[in-house]
């Protein structure tokens, strides 16, 4: 009877043992999938390089439009730090331009549309990494609108305000003054659509695309740079493409 | 844990213990807390991702700034409760079950998705599916955090390390969103492996058809601690000491309970 104990006990060492015993496939694989990662992360520069021009080619054709939604896919990403998508009607629309102007004045889009009017086709470049080959945007140029209220001497920057009442952004006096600084209303032949910051937003081409913020409804002229929403938590102020924010895309302008 | 087993006349003292107890004890409530704040973290962080990636869903909700805070901190904070856990013997003791792949595990995975998981041979306490599910989330995890850190810290690295990071970032989140779906499939057809996890207890009846080697195991602990009993019945001479045995009946309880005396 002793000697049957003593063989169950060991029965039960074996069985014991058995749950635990086998190769350690389990680290194996997590150790498998860290490595991979980590090489992941050293070629994925160039995985996702050669991946946008197979994607590009399979979404042009996709008629869902589900290769979208793909890391890479193409096309804009939606970002907003609003609740919710701001609505205005083309007819509800006001842009004021105030602050150290001498003829602060408030636009209607019909009154933006009656000005002379500019169209570009270039590049949109995200801070992300995204990028849009080929966007139009068509609207007024700053320059004008700044020449027509008349920038006082001191003045020496542009603040812009949205009617998401949340996002803000920056230009110097110099930068908006540029021949591709826009007051955008219009977006690849159609007009700006609501996700996309309509029915008016800002249009920086040469800067990364934070700097063209939607939703514009004030200009205001001040004496110094006031750091716009996402400066405030660490992006650059000045935002060229391909010379800020530690990134080397290239230039979009 | 019968206590009057002791007090009982002798041949109530050898009587065999019925096999068929209906419970056995599956996962502690170490185990089941660990399950339950690790499955709600990775939720908010799937959840999150989703609404800061998916065009339709950010146009949805907007407030890039809350979801992108709410993200980071759930997905760093995924292994706190794992880490806690290993403080637990009874965790530590099935992260060894989950790691190791004995014989029965051998492409038991591949039989289980061309056959179904019931004819794909018997299984250990944990199903060698479950075990690569184990690994392959633990491993991302992981991967995720190191490239997700990247991306939360910018200035730390450069520009092709978190181009790299975010199309690893990108992609892998994609792989552990089908790795969870399936996860929470094979929960769904399967009411008592949900009430296992929520209550620790499973019937022996499904322990025997869904993880037959574990069931056999307790079987043989069960038969053994009789055997056990009886030896030492015998060698005292038929006069059990009631509050020895007792107190030792309550032990082997225990140790059958966890399943883990090893």
């Amino acid at each position: 009877m002793l000697v049957k104990a003593a063989a169950e006990w060991c029965n039960r060492g074996m069985a014991d043992r058995g749950g635990t015993a086998g190769k350690p496939v389990g680290r194996r694989v997590v150790l498998g999938v860290a490595a991979l990662g980590a090489a992941g992360v050293a070629f994925g520069a160039k995985a996702q390089n050669v991946l946008d021009g197979v994607l590009a080619t399979v979404s042009s054709k996709d008629p869902t439009g589900l290769t979208g939604l793909l890391p890479g896919g193409g096309g804009f990403r939606f970002y907003s730090v609003a609740d919710s998508i701001p609505h205005r009607s083309d007819t509800a629309y006001r842009l004021t331009v105030d602050g150290l102007v001498e003829r602060p004045a408030t636009y209607t889009l019909a009154e933006l549309k009656a000005m002379p009017q500019t169209s570009l086709v270039k590049d949109v470049q995200c801070v992300t990494g995204w990028r849009v080959p080929k966007t139009q945007f068509g609207g007024v140029l700053l320059s004008q609108l700044l020449a027509a209220a008349g920038v006082k001497p001191e003045g020496k920057a542009l603040r812009f305000t949205c009617f998401d009442g949340v996002y803000s952004e920056s230009l110097t006096l110099d930068e908006a003054m540029r021949p591709d600084m826009m007051v955008a209303h219009q977006m690849n032949g159609t007009p700006v659509s609501d996700a996309h910051g309509g029915p008016v937003r800002l249009y920086a081409a040469p800067m990364y695309f934070y700097k063209s913020a939607k939703w514009l409804s004030g200009i205001t002229v001040t004496d110094r740079v006031m750091p716009g929403y996402w400066e405030q938590y660490g992006y650059d102020v000045e935002a060229w493409v391909g010379k800020s924010n530690g990134r080397n895309d290239a230039p979009t302008s | 844990m019968t206590s009057k087993h002791g007090s009982a006349s002798p041949t109530g003292a050898t009587m065999p213990r019925p096999l068929d107890r209906t419970e056995l004890t599956r996962f502690t409530v170490v185990e089941r807390w660990v399950h339950r704040t690790t499955s709600t973290l990775m939720m908010v962080a799937i959840v999150t991702a989703a609404f800061l990636y998916l065009p339709q869903l950010a146009e949805l909700v907007g407030r890039r700034r809350l979801l992108v805070t709410v993200h980071e901190w759930s997905g760093i904070l995924l292994p706190v409760p794992l880490a806690a856990g290993l403080f637990f013997r009874s965790l530590r003791a099935d992260l060894r079950r989950l790691n190791r792949f004995g014989a029965e595990d051998h492409g038991w995975a591949w039989r289980a998705m061309r056959r179904g998981t019931g004819l794909a041979g018997a299984a250990g306490k944990f199903n060698a599916g479950q075990k690569w599910y184990a690994a392959l989330i633990a491993g991302a995890v992981l991967v995720m955090m190191g490239t997700g850190l990247v991306m939360w810290f910018p200035n730390l690295t450069s520009l092709d390390w978190r181009t790299g990071s975010t199309f690893v970032h990108d992609w892998l989140a994609l792989i552990i969103g089908v790795l969870v779906i399936g996860h929470i499939r094979m929960a769904l057809k399967d009411p008592e492996a949900r009430h296992g996890m929520r209550t620790g207890r499973v019937s022996r009846a499904w322990a025997r058809r869904e993880h037959e080697l574990w069931a056999r195991e307790l079987d043989a602990q069960e038969l053994d601690a009789q055997a056990q009993d009886q030896a030492r019945t015998r060698d005292r001479g038929q006069g059990p000491d009631a509050g020895r045995d007792g107190g030792r009946t309550e032990e082997q309880g225990r140790g059958r309970g966890s399943a883990d005396d090893s």
